[in-house]
């Protein structure tokens, strides 16, 4: 119906046109005549008349008359018209009626019902080219419905062309573009894992349409089924790894993958019209409760690493040490194999010497004599050393 | 103006009548929904009843008649609804507590049972939903905890499925899916004790990786100890009178030279060292 609507409202704009164009040519060719004639725009008595409506007296002053009527012939009565137009002016009122008054008032009558036609045909015009060409970007599908919400076609990048608005609608929506869908991250966020640990996770999915009229038409709530597939097959993939896999990042992958292929499965089966692009683990930490326990393992890690390594340093020193020493005995043996006695006797006297030499000496000479120790002596002797030395030092 | 109301008015009135008789028969569907046409309170027929297969654009959506004061419309959602549960603890077989949230996904297949039965679809999910919660709280009952953890669930979730769907369609409805979304531990004892046993877990890994890190030092030291032993032994087993005496040497120096503290010595004069201080000889 509305296309026949349409059509009606064409055919009046062309009309109108039409009838414009007419007009155009009458009244402005005619009233240069007259204005030569009259030359001032002085509308008096006269101009109305014509509006009176008596319409022998209108015919002549032509610029009106071309608009009003299919009944004029041509251009002969109007010729006719004018002749007499200009022999009235000459008339008594000659000076004071002008054609260009005529010619100033007629196109402004007219011109109110060319004015709106011409809107018209703009709006109309404006309505048909807006509401049935689509431009559609590269990334982007149009749906196509029809009154009511009927599902037609699809338009595919490029542009397109529709029946108008009220016949059918587009919504264009961007299928390419990859949406991202975060879940969890506020917050804790619990999950069980295989071995019946928590891990706080949270992570993002992304996807885009695959199929627009399913996106549309399929689901009540796409975006909230997309959340919640996600995390009944997060949920379920995580109980299938150990805590350690899921946070040291080793099942990371796994997980990812067999999510992203598990909600795949379940939005075909929900002909969703939804691609899932891929799943990515943002966060896989213990629960804040006992994260200081897994801090402390790898804590336990470094340390257990630090006493490897001072025992790895002690192990050198105490290798180094032997083989010097042993280098050294070997070097002073194969001198002494040359001369064994008087190496032995040279390496008693001197160490002998070195020790005596720093240290307090008492000989007791005489056989016999039973020897007391002089303790008392000794105490003495060493106290006063010692007095000597602390002197030594406060005199510094 | 006058004038084309005064010569056309009766054409106009028949247009005005039939706009107004068009906008009272004429009604429209959506693709996303299902129409049922009631007359007189009985419902007659259905359209664009949702039909596996069909795709869109070829289904029943789109200008509809009805006889109007007559019939009347009802409409009823014809894509994949979403039905949601309370969470709900479940106890396992084994006497575990699990805090349990589910969904299912339905569809209303049959809507002239459905608005005898349930009226609305939002009745319709206010009836399902505790018999989600019931289904799930029996089947998920008999298992133990851990199996309701792993993929074994996939089993129940079907259980579960069947069961609900077997109910859902006397409302005329078909259940797609149903999932558990969540099964969490629930807050109190069961979370505390379950953090307290992750926490000694990690607590025992810790002191397992400190006790391996003293052993693998300790290993370390007594390698390198024996090494030094076997590496004195080949040196100084050439001959061992020299190196009780070098190492004697060794020793005096170590002790009497540079060791602390005052040293006192008493010779004797039958002392070695002291042997030429006699001069007898």
């Amino acid at each position: 119906m509305p296309i026949t609507v349409g059509m009606k409202v064409l055919d009046g704009f062309r009309a109108a046109v039409g009838l414009s164009m007419a007009g155009k040519r009458n009244p402005w060719g005619k009233p240069s005549s007259s204005g030569s004639d009259g030359g001032s725009g002085d509308d008096g008595g006269e101009g109305d008349a014509p509006d009176g409506g008596s319409d022998d007296g209108d015919a002549p002053r032509g610029p009106r008359n071309p608009w009003l009527p299919p009944s004029r012939g041509g251009d002969g009565p109007r010729r006719s018209a004018s002749i007499e137009d200009i022999f009235r002016s000459r008339g008594p009122e000659g000076p004071r009626r002008t054609g260009g008054g005529g010619g100033f008032r007629l196109p402004e009558r007219p011109g109110n019902g060319k004015l709106i036609a011409w809107v018209a045909a703009g709006l109309v015009a404006g309505w048909l080219v807006f509401s049935s060409t689509h431009e559609i970007q590269p990334k982007e599908q149009g749906l196509v419905t029809w009154v009511g919400g009927k599902y037609s076609h699809k338009l595919l990048p490029g542009l397109n062309f529709t029946l108008p608005w009220p016949i059918q609608e587009v919504t264009v929506a961007n299928v390419s573009q990859i949406r991202s869908e975060k879940i969890g991250g506020d917050g804790e966020r619990l999950l069980l894992t295989g071995d019946q640990n928590l891990v706080d996770l949270s992570y993002v999915i992304r996807w885009n349409i695959k199929n627009l009229p399913r996106f549309a038409f399929q689901l009540d709530d796409p975006e909230l089924t997309i959340r919640e597939v996600a995390e009944a097959a997060m949920r379920a993939a995580v109980a299938e790894q150990k805590l350690d896999d899921v946070i040291s990042g080793a099942g990371r992958g796994d997980i990812e993958t067999s999510v992203r292929a598990r909600m795949q499965q379940l939005l075909d089966a929900y002909h969703a019209g939804v691609q899932v692009q891929g799943v990515a683990i943002e966060k896989a930490d213990p629960p804040t409760k006992v994260i200081d326990a897994f801090k402390d393992v790898s804590a336990a890690q470094q340390d257990a690493d630090a006493m490897r390594n001072r025992a790895r340093a002690y192990a050198q020193q105490v290798r180094a040490r032997s083989e010097g020493d042993a280098a050294s005995f070997d070097r002073i043996y194969a001198q002494y194999k040359l001369a064994p006695e008087v190496t032995k006797r040279r390496m008693y006297y001197e160490t002998m010497e070195s020790v005596l030499s720093k240290t307090n000496k008492t000989v007791i000479e005489a056989p016999g004599v039973t020897s007391y120790l002089p303790l008392p002596e000794l105490r003495r002797n060493s106290a006063a050393k010692s007095d000597q030395d602390t002197s030594k030092q406060g005199g510094q | 103006m006058n004038d084309i109301w005064q010569s056309h008015k009766a054409s106009l009135i028949a247009i005005g009548v039939l706009i107004v008789a068009a906008f009272s028969t004429m009604f429209v569907v959506p693709e996303t929904m299902q129409a049922v046409i009631i007359r007189n309170g009985d419902p007659v027929s259905v359209i664009n009843r949702f039909k596996p297969g069909v795709p869109f654009g070829r289904d029943g959506a789109g200008l509809w008649y009805r006889i109007p004061l007559i019939e009347r419309v009802q409409f009823v959602d014809r894509r994949i609804l979403n039905l949601d549960m309370e969470p709900q603890q479940v106890l396992s077989s084994d006497q575990q507590r699990l805090e349990v949230d589910a969904y299912a996904r339905f569809r209303v297949i049959d809507p002239v049972k459905m608005i005898q039965t349930a009226g609305t679809e939002e009745s319709l999910q206010t009836q399902l939903s505790p018999i989600l919660s019931s289904v799930i709280r029996q089947e998920l009952g008999r298992r133990p905890f851990a199996t309701l953890l792993t993929a074994e669930r996939g089993t129940a979730m079907a259980n579960i499925r069947t069961i609900l769907d077997k109910q859902a369609r006397q409302y005329g409805a078909q259940i797609i899916d149903v999932r558990i979304k969540r099964a969490d531990l629930p807050d109190g004892s069961p979370l505390e004790t379950a953090f307290t046993r992750m926490q000694t877990d990690r607590e025992a890994e810790a002191e397992t990786i400190r006790a391996n890190g003293r052993r693998d030092a300790q290993i370390i030291q007594a390698d390198a100890e024996a090494q030094a032993a076997k590496t004195y032994a080949e040196a100084y087993g050439k001959d061992p009178k020299f190196y009780d005496f070098y190492r004697a040497m060794e020793s005096y120096r170590r002790t009497f030279e540079n060791g602390s503290g005052e040293s006192n010595i008493i010779l004797s004069p039958d002392n070695e060292y002291l042997r030429q201080f006699k001069g007898t000889q």
